[in-house]
């Protein structure tokens, strides 16, 4: 290695790559995958999230899975939580809607209000 | 699983091969000594003379440091050496009862050979996994958490 | 590089490893995979995560929930609930404080401790170079090639105040400036992980842990002081230390951390590493010189010091792996950061290991200067099987023993010592009210006696005749004036034997003879065992 420069490049890259394990406040999107989420379709609705945000080169953001919270009609069910905003609700969250989430809500801050079941 | 001990000796073309390895510097004697007992078992006495020669060093000082060392041997053992560990930390921990429990299903005191020559029982220094002593070691492997009972199940692997 | 949503880390750490953690993360890969989840979790072997005695440990994140004592079998029901639905494995969370979740980052476990030294040590997968790289690895290196002066690096360290954590507590800074004045054609860096110290295994597991954290230390060292080589003499039983090392080394010189003209600074530094043979006296750095050379490893009379005289005659640090841990932080984040932590006259933490008779075994890294007291009750969670606390061993083997009236004393290099024990190496040997002194006793004086190289007599009789008199006393044959017998060898010992072997051989023996004389006593005077436990 014959530059700082070189070493700083790696570290950017490699940070990236062990981001999640840092415990730091961040955008986290939470899937529900209670029996109900699944059967509705949460696992695509997972997948395609993780697409899109690979596709959109987007690592600071945490993925998770919670169980049932109970509003089986709603599913699959997806909360966004951004650092120092409320909590937002998405429900019957499609692998469409879900990308849709990822561009609006994600990327640009606008939450997608028609979808949103609840906020708090 | 390698084990332990393959022959009663080593060949002098090993010795020299390995003695190359190392452009024959006195100073790597320890790292040929670890090369030539891991090919051979144990270090003989032709092993011995070999590599003083070889190194153009008196048999003396190869002994002297061959027996220095207790992860070096200079008489044959078993295929598979039992290492026990009766430091402090085990002993607390009950090591005499996995001591025991060693001697009576080999049926050897320790520092002992089985007849067939497959176990060598013998103690070690401390094999720093203390945080699940008592602990052995079976030739590379190491076994924590130790128990009387547990004994004859560990040994049963090889048998 | 991919990114995940989840990484799962299982502690490959030796204790680990014995408990069959390998086959945890081998199944743990397969299972992930066919449930199609490979490109969402990356499964991660990692170093040593400290609880030891619950392995094999996994480590899930984000959410950062530690599972313990993991088997194979368990491994179908983690993927399912916890990877792909998101529901934490309670009955593998182990019994929390507080009902639900045991996060990672703040168990009681963890609740006191500082990482200074186990920085990235269950954090980073310690075959990678690129995750060390992540965690701000060999920067440290890069700005004092770039910015410093190998007379700034050594200024810091000094004013850092940094002393030795094998167990002598030498001012690093000090040590390093003997080798660097010292005028030679050759000067070299040794890292003493020759861990002998029996209920000592910090070193293995930092090996393991975090490679090359060591390796960037070393040539920290090698550019302040003008040494251009570097050799770490490892215990022959590491094996897996040994393995990482070497596979560390390679990394760092594929990408020229380690070689010729480093960060273009002309600065080369190589590193070679030793294979011990099981001799505990090599700890002791002439002793450990003297192996590396080819020879009996037995201790060199000193002076001449390394520092001026040491590797084939020539200027030679020689530093204990948690030392050089510490170097890169300090360098990084300069010497008034690291004197936030511990006490003013020992800055930083210290690593311990816990073992005996205590709930939670393993490893901690904790503020220098932390009682006896927290770190049995509040990390280590106290005594197991509802007995009391009888005495507990610092430093190993050769540090002193403690009863239950000093448990309130500051455990640092200098506070310890005035009550006849030492922090040595950080080995904590915990003892329960079930133990008798003198059986105790003599598994020590047995240990010392086996150990001592026999070059100078004062150890090699003196530690005879120690463990002869106590093993008498433990079959019930002491008579009159043997403990007296025993206070005046050890004193004689203490100040005539050549290296530190002989010289710590009598703490233990001398500190339990203070504290409690009256249970030696039983045993000459009435052929009594006041614990019932020793077979007298």
């Amino acid at each position: 290695m014959k530059t700082v420069e070189e070493l700083e490049r790696i570290r950017k890259q490699a940070q990236a790559m062990t981001r999640l394990r840092e415990g730091k406040e961040t955008t986290r999107i939470v899937v529900g995958m209670g029996t109900c989420g699944i059967a509705a379709g949460a696992r695509e609705t997972l997948s395609a999230i993780m697409d899109e945000l690979a596709k959109r080169n987007i690592q600071d953001v945490v993925v998770t899975q919670t169980g049932c919270v109970g509003l089986c009609e709603q599913e699959p069910i997806v909360d966004v939580i951004k650092p120092g905003a409320a909590k937002v609700t998405y429900g019957k969250v499609t692998k469409e809607k879900a990308r849709q989430i990822v561009a609006s809500h994600i990327v640009n801050g606008q939450v997608v209000g028609e979808w949103v079941i609840a906020s708090a | 699983m390698e084990p332990a001990a393959k022959s009663a000796g080593v060949c002098p073309a090993k010795v020299s091969e390995i003695l190359a390895k190392y452009s024959r510097r006195p100073d790597a004697l320890v790292s040929i000594l670890h090369d030539v007992q891991k090919e051979a078992g144990y270090l003989s006495e032709e092993a011995i003379t070999e590599i003083a020669s070889g190194l153009d060093i008196p048999v003396s000082k190869v002994y002297g440091v061959a027996t220095f060392y207790t992860l070096f041997s200079t008489k044959p053992k078993g295929q598979y050496i039992i290492r026990v560990c009766e430091n402090a930390p085990c002993h607390v921990l009950g090591a005499k009862a996995i001591v025991e429990a060693l001697e009576k299903e080999l049926g050897i005191p320790m520092g002992g050979t089985t007849s067939d020559g497959k176990f060598t029982l013998e103690y070690t220094s401390c094999l720093g996994v203390c945080g699940v002593a008592p602990a052995i070691m079976i030739n590379e492997a190491v076994y924590g958490n130790l128990t009387p009972e547990r004994v004859p199940l560990i040994l049963k692997e090889y048998k | 590089m991919e990114f995940y949503r989840s990484h799962v880390l299982v502690c490959g750490g030796t204790p680990c490893v014995l408990e069959g953690c390998k086959g945890v993360r081998d199944a743990l890969i397969a299972e992930v995979k066919r449930r199609g989840l490979d490109r969402e979790v990356k499964v991660v072997e990692t170093g040593c995560l400290g609880p030891c005695d619950l392995g094999p440990v996994i480590v899930v994140y984000p959410e950062g929930t530690l599972y313990q004592k993991v088997r194979v079998s368990d491994v179908p029901e983690i993927v399912e609930q916890h990877l792909l639905k998101g529901r934490v494995v309670t009955r593998l969370v182990g019994e929390a404080p507080q009902a639900g979740v045991v996060k990672y980052e703040e168990p009681t476990y963890l609740g006191v401790q500082e990482r200074i030294v186990l920085r990235n040590c269950g954090v980073i997968d310690p075959e990678s170079i690129e995750e060390y790289i992540a965690r701000d690895g060999y920067r440290a290196l890069a700005k004092c090639l770039t910015e410093m002066k190998p007379a700034d690096v050594i200024e810091a360290v000094k004013k850092s105040g940094l002393v030795g954590r094998g167990g002598a507590a030498f001012p690093t800074g000090l040590k390093w400036s003997f080798t660097a004045n010292a005028d030679a054609d050759q000067k070299y860096i040794l890292c003493n992980a020759d861990e002998g110290e029996p209920g000592t295994f910090k070193d293995r597991l930092i090996l393991e842990g975090d490679p090359h954290s060591i390796l960037e230390g070393m040539a920290i060292a090698g550019y302040a002081v003008g040494a251009n080589k570097g050799f770490i003499y490892v215990r022959g039983e590491y094996v897996l230390s040994i393995e990482r090392l070497g596979k560390a080394i390679e990394q760092a010189k594929a990408l020229g951390l380690l070689g010729s003209n480093i960060f273009g600074s002309g600065f080369s530094f190589d590193v070679e590493i030793r294979k011990g043979a099981g001799a505990y006296v090599c700890g002791e750095e002439t002793g450990l010189i003297e192996s590396i050379e080819g020879k009996r490893g037995e201790p060199r009379i000193k002076p001449p010091y390394p520092g001026t005289e040491g590797l084939y005659g020539k200027p030679t640090v020689v530093n204990n792996v948690e030392t050089i841990a510490n170097i890169p932080p300090i360098l990084l984040n300069g010497p008034d950061w690291f004197r936030q932590f511990g006490t003013e006259r020992c800055p930083g933490t210290k690593v311990f290991t816990l073992t005996g008779d205590i709930t939670n075994k393993g490893l901690i890294e904790v503020p220098m200067g932390i009682t006896l007291r927290r770190v049995i009750y509040e990390i280590g969670g106290g005594i197991p099987g509802g007995r009391e606390f009888k005495m507990a061993q610092t430093g190993g083997t050769s540090g002193g023993c403690l009863p239950k009236e000093l448990l309130d004393v500051p455990m640092d290099y200098f506070t310890l010592p005035e009550h006849g024990s030492a922090l040595g190496s950080g080995a904590l040997l915990i003892m329960d009210d079930s133990h008798c002194i003198v059986d105790i006793a003599e598994c020590f004086m047995r240990f010392f006696e086996h150990e001592s190289c026999g070059k100078c007599t004062p150890c090699r009789e003196g530690t005879a005749r120690l463990h002869e008199i106590v093993a008498k006393i433990a079959r019930g044959e002491g008579k009159p004036g043997d403990l007296e017998l025993l206070d005046e060898l050890g004193s004689v010992m203490q100040v005539s034997s050549l290296c530190g072997l002989g010289q710590a051989a009598p703490v233990p023996i001398k500190t339990m003879l203070k504290y409690f004389r009256d249970e030696f006593e039983a045993h000459i005077n009435d052929r009594l065992c006041p614990t019932g436990t020793c077979g007298i």
